[in-house]
Parts: structure tokens; sequence; C-alpha cells
């Protein structure tokens, strides 16, 4: 279907976001860097490796258990240079402010991104901020880039998955899309969620200490485990083989997502990434992960299979099974 | 999770897996089980329970997603709705994505400029019209008896607090008289229903007694895995043993009458009326229009609706796939024009119908 307006959907990480990608900025802006689109870009200069990556931040409600826009930018930004093998060195933080944000809410988003950048190393070393008239932005906004330095000899890349690699989780899923769920709904439901917003590099930086053959790494953020699956699978054409009974996820967000009749699989994370490595190289992942804060619940959830459909397959709690694919639409509580 | 976990525990679903295998050999024919509910068609897929079961059995998926049977005409006019000046279109999420004629939806018309508001419950259309005096609400009312009484009770809440810019465009439908066009149809080819168990908690057992009478097998179900496949051996027993009956298996839920208080004060509120469904056509006295006392609820009432040229699509062979007469592939649109990002039929606006799941098994 050819669009003529952008539609939210265009940014839910699923199906239209990559539609959008491969039809309007791929085309323009090809080049051998962009199209291999990862996390993060990997350059370059002189001998050094370098990994250059950005995003930007809109969620709403600024602020939300477990964090707000501030130290979820900063940790969004470190994790998309970790996962690619880089040591995160650099940010930037550009701030657009709605015409009568209080100072109070920016003073607090702006101590907690200092913070979140001291935990993980990193330095906000650049900035801009622009103000627009009311209306025009929904508060606050926050893009960053940042840049790290790679010093892994692998070849952290969705092309380098082989058949047979464990797929590693390291902890519970959806906790971040549940929190923003529940502050956002006018649900009435009181329970006990809490963003999963994290760093990861340093994590990660353990487990490239302890495996010189790790495959690849993604943050599953936004679209979830399920989306971030999907895509790998179709892009390293791997069928990939996943046990629902594996994955992790809190009694909470089980329950959300129970009354509300949402798959968990699709809810963003801010602190979980997959690990796909050889299975002998798995109990080594896993031991350094349930050693980490933010790897504690870490599980094997499948393998990459022989064949490849480039399909994600998920075998049910109950034994059967079903394809896991890119979600179509926003994330809606159903009525039937 | 408590009273989630006991009903998708892997010891009873093989036992269950077992007694349908057992039953399946005492047919020697293929069984064609339909699942009339959305929620079950869902349940199938997310537990994939289509591919545990014997090869002579084909679960089809029925009419009973109300927002897939919502016709292209209906979704004309809630675009149309929404386009006024000074309204709020208040809809439950997955009627954003449903297409009207030339494709448009909800969705679209929100990109175009509309205000269009995504509701959890019809109860928030109450808190929409207090915050927005100057604004009128109109709530698209959609599903089946499960859905209706809460709608009705927001009215009726209005009604009591001089709520006065408030209004429903009731697309209701009700599911008994589906059934009986269903059974009808002379080239039907379902051996089973799979009765829905939300529904049936409001319009009790008594409301099926046209299924066995057509030499058909009904069992009202329940929403887990458990549930599901004790359905379908229950189903399998009838059809072995060729007597038919409205069976509950959803007994914690359903009683043979219903609830009656809800019936009545959706019966006090709205009367039925022939509608369109989409991809089967016009079904008598399946939707619910409201009743004159309650005008100043109806956006029809309130509004003037254009005659509005509808284009309903050529080709699309979700009428058949929902009778069990064609499968997916059949149909000249499948694959071709109607894909999962863009549904022309509701077999494929579902993420979970007949032709949505068959897309992305084979």
């Amino acid at each position: 279907m050819k669009y003529d307006k952008i539609l939210l959907e265009h940014g839910s990480g699923g199906l239209l976001s990559n539609e959008l990608v491969a039809n309007i900025f791929l085309p323009h802006f090809s080049n051998s860097f962009l199209e291999r689109l990862e996390d993060s870009a990997i350059l370059s200069i002189g001998n050094h490796k370098f990994c250059f990556t950005t995003d930007s931040y809109v969620v709403s409600p600024v602020f939300f258990p477990g964090g707000n826009i501030g130290s979820l930018a900063v940790h969004g930004t470190v994790n998309d240079l970790a996962v690619c093998g880089g040591k995160p060195l650099y940010m930037s933080a550009g701030y657009i402010l709605e015409e009568g944000f209080p100072f109070a809410a920016l003073t607090e988003i702006v101590q907690s991104m200092a913070d979140a950048a001291r935990g993980a190393g990193i330095k906000i070393v650049t900035g801009d901020t622009k103000v627009v008239s009311r209306g025009a932005v929904d508060g606050i906004f926050i893009n960053t880039s940042g840049i790290g330095i790679i010093e892994y000899e692998g070849d952290l890349s969705i092309k380098s998955i082989k058949p047979g690699d464990a797929v590693i989780l390291n902890g519970t899923i959806g906790d971040h899309g549940a929190a923003i769920m529940k502050a956002r709904e006018n649900l009435g439901l009181e329970a006990d969620i809490v963003s999963d917003s994290a760093p990861l590099n340093g994590l990660i930086a353990e487990i490239l200490k302890v495996s010189t053959d790790i495959h690849c790494m993604r943050d599953a953020t936004r679209g979830g485990l399920g989306a971030i699956l999907a895509e790998i699978a179709k892009s390293a054409n791997v069928d990939i083989n996943i046990n629902e009974q594996d994955i992790p996820i809190c009694e909470n967000v089980r329950g959300i997502c129970e009354i509300l009749g949402l798959d968990p699989l699709f809810l963003a994370n801010e602190g979980k990434m997959v690990v796909f490595c050889p299975p002998a190289e798995a109990s080594k992942v896993i031991t350094v992960m349930k050693g980490h804060e933010f790897g504690r619940n870490a599980a094997v959830i499948g393998n990459a299979g022989e064949s490849g459909q480039g399909r994600v397959v998920l075998k049910t709690s109950i034994g059967g099974e079903r394809i896991i694919d890119l979600p179509t639409g926003e994330l809606v509580p159903r009525i039937c | 999770m408590k009273y989630i976990d006991e009903y998708r525990d892997p010891a009873l679903v093989k036992g269950l897996l077992a007694k349908i295998r057992k039953a399946a050999d005492r047919i020697d024919h293929p069984v064609t089980i339909m699942e009339i509910c959305g929620s079950h068609t869902y349940a199938i897929g997310r537990f994939g329970i289509r591919n545990m079961l014997p090869d002579n059995i084909n679960l089809v998926s029925g009419p009973g997603c109300p927002v897939c049977v919502t016709s292209a005409r209906d979704v004309d006019i809630a675009l149309h709705l929404s386009r006024q000046d000074k309204v709020i279109f208040a809809t439950f999420g997955d009627m954003l994505r449903v297409p009207g004629s030339n494709g448009d939806s909800l969705q679209r018309q929100r990109a175009e400029g509309s205000d269009v508001r995504v509701v959890s419950s019809s109860d928030e259309c109450i808190e929409l019209a207090q915050n927005f005096p100057q604004k009128e609400i109109i709530m698209m009312g959609i599903g089946f008896e499960t859905t209706t009484p809460t709608v009705a009770v927001t009215v009726d809440r209005c009604r009591k607090k001089r709520i006065e810019n408030f209004s429903v465009f009731s697309v209701h439908k009700v599911v008994p008289p589906a059934i009986e066009a269903l059974i009808a149809d002379p080239g039907l080819n379902i051996d089973g229903f799979l009765c829905p168990g939300h529904v049936s908690t409001m319009i009790g057992s008594n409301a099926y007694s046209m299924i066995p009478e057509a030499g058909c097998a009904a069992v009202i179900t329940g929403f887990e895995p458990v549930d599901i496949l004790e359905g379908i051996w229950m189903i399998l027993e009838q059809i072995a043993n060729n007597k038919f009956e409205v069976a509950i298996q959803y007994s914690r839920g359903v009683k043979p009458e219903g609830n009656v208080r809800a019936m009545d004060l959706v019966q006090s509120l709205f009367k039925t009326d022939t509608v369109e469904w989409r991809g089967i056509g016009p079904i008598p006295e399946s939707g619910l229009v409201f009743r004159d006392v309650y005008a100043a609820y109806d956006t029809l009432k309130k509004f003037s609706v254009p005659d509005i040229q509808s284009v309903d699509v050529k080709g699309c062979g979700c009428g058949d796939i929902l009778r069990g007469i064609k499968s997916p592939d059949q149909c000249a649109l499948f694959r071709k024009v109607c894909t999962p990002a863009n549904p022309i039929g509701p077999c494929m606006v579902s993420s979970e119908g007949s032709c949505s799941t068959y897309y992305k098994y084979h």
C-alpha cells in the first residue's frame, strides 16, 4: 500500500518502520556503512575502529517508574554503542523544549542524564537547545548521538550468526513497555512495574572479556524481543527457534498483558539484549550475566536453526508452535 | 500466575490431546470446526494449537471478531463523522486499521488531522465529555453481546449525569443471527462450532439451539488452551456419537439463561435491525440500533450522514472462507493485494484471522 502521509505506525518499530527506512532513507543516503542497518555505524579512522549512533527520545510521560526521558536517552545511546562491541566514549544531547515546560522538570531530567552518563562512563561533550511554541512538541524531546571505540576483534554483526548459535537474553521482557503503558493509560491498575532502563556496556564488556567468539548482540528496544528477533531472522536469513517457557517475565508484567490482551514479546525494553554465540560459549556468557546486576535473570531462550527461511518459530508453553513476525499496527489493547 | 497457569498445564494439555486423537480416530471423515469468536482465534494462534491437532481436524475462524466484520460503509461513516468540526472521535484501538472504501482508515484519518482517540473503556468518554464541554464526543460503539452492556451502562450514566455532548455510533452486532445465516447456507462445510465463552456469559446456552438442530456440534468454550482443547474434544465426541447438543465446557462462567440483568439493560436501549457484515453481506436482525427514547445519544440522529457511496472490494473470498467452503489461497486477492500490512477482508484484518494465519504459515 502507498502512503502519502506519515502514520503513527511508521514509528512503531514494526513493518511500516522498516518500509520507511527501505523506501525513503536508504535510497537517498545509500552507502556501505548505513546499509548494514545495525544499531551503530562502524567506522575506521586511522588504525582505530569506531561506532557511531544517534537516537531521539519522545517518551510520554516524561517521568516514569524507573527513570525519565533523560536517563533513558543516555542508556539508549550507550546500549546502541555497546551491542556493536564499542566502549562508549562521548555523546551529544540536543533538547527541543516546549514553551512553558517547567524548569524544575528540566533540571531533574538533566541531573539524571548527568548521573546516568557518569554511571555508564560516557561524557556528554556537546549539546544544543531549541525552544518551540506551545503545542509544537510534547514538553521535551531529546536527540542524542554517541561515539565509542571498538577494541573487540571479532565481527559482531547479524551476518556473523551461524546455524546452531545459542540465543541468550539477559533478563525479563516487557518491563519498560508495561511501566509506560501503566503510567500513560488511565487503567486504574495497581501493580509495581518499573522500567528496566539500564546501561548495558559494563555487562557487555565483561562478556567480551570471557569470550572471543560472540557473533551478534542486539538490544531489544522498540518493538520488543519479538520485533528484534524477526528482524534478525530476516536479515540473516536464518530460522530462529525460541522456547516461550524459557523467556523470563515478571508476574506483574504478565498480569497487565493478560488483562489488556497485549503480547509481552512486542513490549519495549530499555535494558535488555539478545546475544548470539556458539553453544559452547553459552555457559560462560550466562555465568557472566547472572553475576551482573543487569543480567541476574539471564537465560538461553533458543537457538538459530539450520534452514534459512528467515522465520522466528516460537514453541509455546503448551508445546504448540507459532511464527513471530514483525508487528503491524500500534500496540493497543484488544477488544475481542 | 494463579487462575491462569492451571489452564495452561502441559500435562493436562497432553492428556486432552490423547483424548482428541482417540475421538478423531473414531470419525472416518475430515472434521471442520469453526471457532466463532475472535478471542478463540487469538488464543489458538497464540498457543499454536492448530498444528497440535490430528491431521483430519481443520479449524476455521468464524465471523466473531467484531472489528473484522465491520463493513466498509460503517468505516466510511466513521471517517465522515471524525472529520466533522469540534468532534472528538473515540474508538477502541483495534478499529484503527480497519479499511473503509479505498483503503482509508481511522489511523490515516488521524494523520489527516482528525481528532481520533483510542479508549480502553467506554466510560473514558464520560471524562472526555466533561473535560471538553465545547466538543462533541462520538464513540464508535463496536462489539458483540460482551461489549454492548458496558456501552449501555456508559450511555445510562451520561443520561443520569445530564451529559449532552456525547453520542454513540452504534455498529454493535449480535452473534446468534450470524450463526443462523451460516448454517442456513446449503454449501456450509462445518461439523462443529466452538461457541464463544464470554458472549455466552451474557446470552446463555439456550441461544444456540439452532446448531444441533442443523446437525452440528456446539460447545460453549473458555479461552485458555485447556478450555479450547477440551471444547474440541467435546465436539469430536458429539460427532463420533452422532448426538448433537449445546454443551457447556465454560461452566465456570456460563449459565443456560445468561446474564438477564445485562441483557435487559441492552434491550432497553437498543433494538435489532438488519446490518451489513464485511465479507458476508446483510444479516437480518443482527445489528443493534438505538431505540427512539435514546435518540439524544444516537450519533446517527444527532449528525446528518450523507448517502456515502461505499465501495466493497470486489473478489474478496472471506464470505466463502468464513463458511469453510474456500481456503485462503483459493481467493484471488490473497497475497496479491490482500496482505497483513494491507488487509482487505475480515480474515486478513484480524492478525489471527484465517487468511492472516495462512499467510504467515504457508
